[in-house]
C-alpha cells in the first residue's frame, strides 16, 4: 500500500490522482498509526517550512515518518516534502527538519533576470556533471531522458552536504539538486504529479519499486 | 534552462467556456472539461481557469467544476474568480487547484496577499491585474504611459496605478502576476507590450501576459520585447485557430526556449 501524508499543507489530491492513474490504490494518512499499513510513503507539500514541521509534529507524524524510513521502506518527498527531509532551512531559522538527509535548504539569491520563485518547466540533468559521482542509476529516473522537462515551483532549494546523494540537477542560473536519493529515501524538488508524461513515468517507477 | 510558458485560459460563465471582446459580448466556446483535456493533449504548460462572473454576482467559484477539470489534467492549474478569503483559497486548493488568482479582493484588502502567501506559500498566490491605459490625449504627463487598475471583472475603475500596484503586491508576497490588458483583450492585435514590460521590469516574480494574442508573432513579441515569463491566450486556442504545439514550434524556430 502507498500512503500519502495529509498534514494540511496544500493539495494532496493531485498527487493521489496521478498515482491512481497508474492503477494503484492509495491511502491518505492523517494519523501516525496508519503509516504502519504502508510499504511506501509520499510526503507532498507546498507552503511554509515552519508551518509544515509544526503540523507534522502536532499530528505526531515526525517520529512515525523517521521510524518508517529507518525500517528501510521506500519514502518520497515532493517539493516542500523533499526540503523537510533535510536538517534545516533558511526559510525558518531555528526550526529542525526531519534530518534524514544531511544538508540544508537555501534561498535562491540570483542575478538580475532570474525571478524567484523558480516557476515553470525546466530540464532534469542526470547525474552530477563534473563531480565524478555516478548516481545516474536512480531507479525513479529509469527511462527518463537526460534533459527531460518537469515542472518546478519553489523559492528554496536543497543543498546536500554530500554531493553523492544528488541524482539529478536542474539549472537556474546555477545547478541545484532536483532529485536527491539516499538509500530508500528520495526527494524531488519538482512536481511529478504536474509534469505530464515525464512525471507520470517517474511515479510509475516509484510504484514499481 | 527554464522555458517560457504557453498558457491557455478558460473563461467560465455558468459552467461553460466563454470569450468576449474587451470583456464584453461573451460567446460560448465549449464544455470546460473537454476543452481542458484537449489542452492537456496539446502539452500546454499550464491551465488557467477564471470564473469571470463570480466576483460580480457575489457567488462562490464553481468548486465542482474545478474538481472535474483537475481530475483530467496533469499540469499546473490556476483558478480565479470570486476569491474573498483564506477559506475560499483553501477550498480551491483542496478541489485541485495549484494556484489561485486574486483580483478584486486583493485590491480592496491587500493584507489578504500577505496572509495567504504566509499560509499557503507565495508560489500559489497569483495577483490578477486588469489594466487599461489611463492617458487622455490632453494629459500632461509628457507621453509617459500609465495604466489604471480595474476590479469586478473590468467593471469598476480604481485609482490604482498598475505598475505601483504590481510592486505592492510583490512586496506583500504575491508569487506571480497575471496581467490582462483591457485595451487589447479579445482584439487579436497583440499583447500590450509596453504595459507588460513595465510590470515585468518592476517586479522580480513571473509575469503572465494576457489579452490580445491573435497570431504567432504576438507570442514572440510578448516574450522578447515585453519580457513576459508566460503568454496566455483564450479564444485563439478555443476556436482552434492555433494549437499550443504550433505556437511552441514557431517560438522554438525563432530561438525562444520552450518545452516541445
Amino acid at each position: 500500500m502507498i500512503g500519502i501524508i495529509d498534514y494540511g499543507m496544500g493539495n494532496i489530491h493531485s498527487v493521489q490522482k496521478a498515482l491512481e492513474s497508474t492503477g494503484v490504490k492509495v491511502l491518505v494518512i492523517n494519523k501516525p498509526e496508519d503509516i504502519q499499513e504502508c510499504d511506501k510513503l509520499i510526503l507532498p507539500g507546498v507552503g511554509a517550512y515552519k508551518d509544515a514541521m509544526q503540523e507534522l509534529s502536532n499530528q505526531g507524524l515526525v517520529k512515525a515518518i523517521t521510524d518508517f524510513i529507518r525500517q528501510d521502506k521506500v519514502f518520497l518527498g515532493i517539493c516542500l516534502g523533499m526540503q523537510l527531509l533535510f536538517d534545516s532551512s533558511d526559510e525558518a531559522i531555528g526550526v529542525k527538519g526531519l534530518g534524514i538527509i544531511k544538508g540544508k535548504v537555501k534561498r535562491f539569491f540570483l542575478p538580475e533576470g532570474f525571478k524567484v520563485p523558480h516557476m515553470g518547466w525546466n530540464q532534469l540533468n542526470r547525474g552530477v556533471r563534473g563531480k565524478g559521482s555516478a548516481v545516474d542509476d536512480c531507479p525513479l529516473l529509469k527511462g527518463i531522458e537526460d534533459g527531460a522537462y518537469v515542472y518546478f515551483c519553489h523559492s528554496y532549494y536543497c543543498a546536500p552536504k554530500d554531493n553523492r546523494v544528488i541524482a539529478a540537477t536542474a539549472e537556474y542560473s546555477k545547478d541545484f539538486c532536483a532529485v536527491a536519493w539516499q538509500d530508500n529515501c528520495f526527494g524531488m524538488q519538482f512536481h511529478p504529479e504536474k509534469s505530464q508524461d515525464v512525471g507520470l513515468k517517474i511515479l510509475r517507477n516509484f510504484v514499481e519499486l | 534552462m527554464l522555458t517560457k510558458r504557453i498558457i491557455p485560459c478558460l473563461d467560465i460563465k455558468e459552467a461553460r467556456v466563454v470569450k468576449g471582446i474587451k470583456f464584453l459580448g461573451l460567446r460560448d466556446a465549449g464544455d470546460p472539461v473537454e476543452v481542458a483535456r484537449s489542452y492537456e493533449r496539446q502539452k500546454a504548460d499550464e491551465l488557467v481557469f477564471l470564473d469571470i462572473t463570480a466576483s460580480y454576482q457575489q457567488r462562490q467559484t464553481l468548486i465542482s467544476l474545478v474538481e472535474k477539470i483537475a481530475q483530467n489534467i496533469f499540469m499546473p492549474f490556476t483558478v480565479g474568480g470570486g476569491i474573498r478569503s483564506i477559506d475560499d483559497i483553501r477550498d480551491l486548493l483542496n478541489a485541485g487547484a495549484d494556484k489561485v488568482s486574486i483580483n478584486t479582493t486583493a485590491v480592496k484588502y491587500p493584507e489578504l496577499i500577505q496572509e495567504a502567501s504566509a499560509k499557503f506559500g507565495s508560489q500559489c498566490i497569483v495577483i490578477a491585474i486588469d489594466a487599461e491605459m489611463a492617458n487622455s490625449p490632453q494629459s500632461t504627463d509628457h507621453g509617459k504611459k500609465r495604466w489604471k487598475v480595474y476590479i469586478n471583472g473590468g467593471r469598476t475603475p480604481t485609482e490604482l496605478d498598475a505598475v505601483e500596484w504590481a510592486k505592492k503586491a510583490f512586496n506583500l508576497g504575491a508569487g506571480e502576476v497575471l496581467l490582462t490588458s483591457m485595451d487589447c483583450d479579445g482584439t487579436k492585435e497583440g499583447y500590450d507590450l509596453e504595459l507588460t514590460k513595465a510590470i515585468s521590469d518592476a517586479v522580480n516574480i513571473p509575469v503572465i501576459a494576457s489579452g490580445g494574442a491573435g497570431k504567432l508573432e504576438h507570442f514572440y513579441d510578448g516574450f522578447t520585447k515585453a519580457k513576459a515569463d508566460a503568454c496566455l491566450a483564450a479564444s485563439l486556442f478555443h476556436y482552434q485557430e492555433l494549437t499550443v504545439g504550433q505556437v511552441k514550434q514557431y517560438l522554438a524556430n525563432k530561438g525562444v526556449l520552450v518545452r516541445l
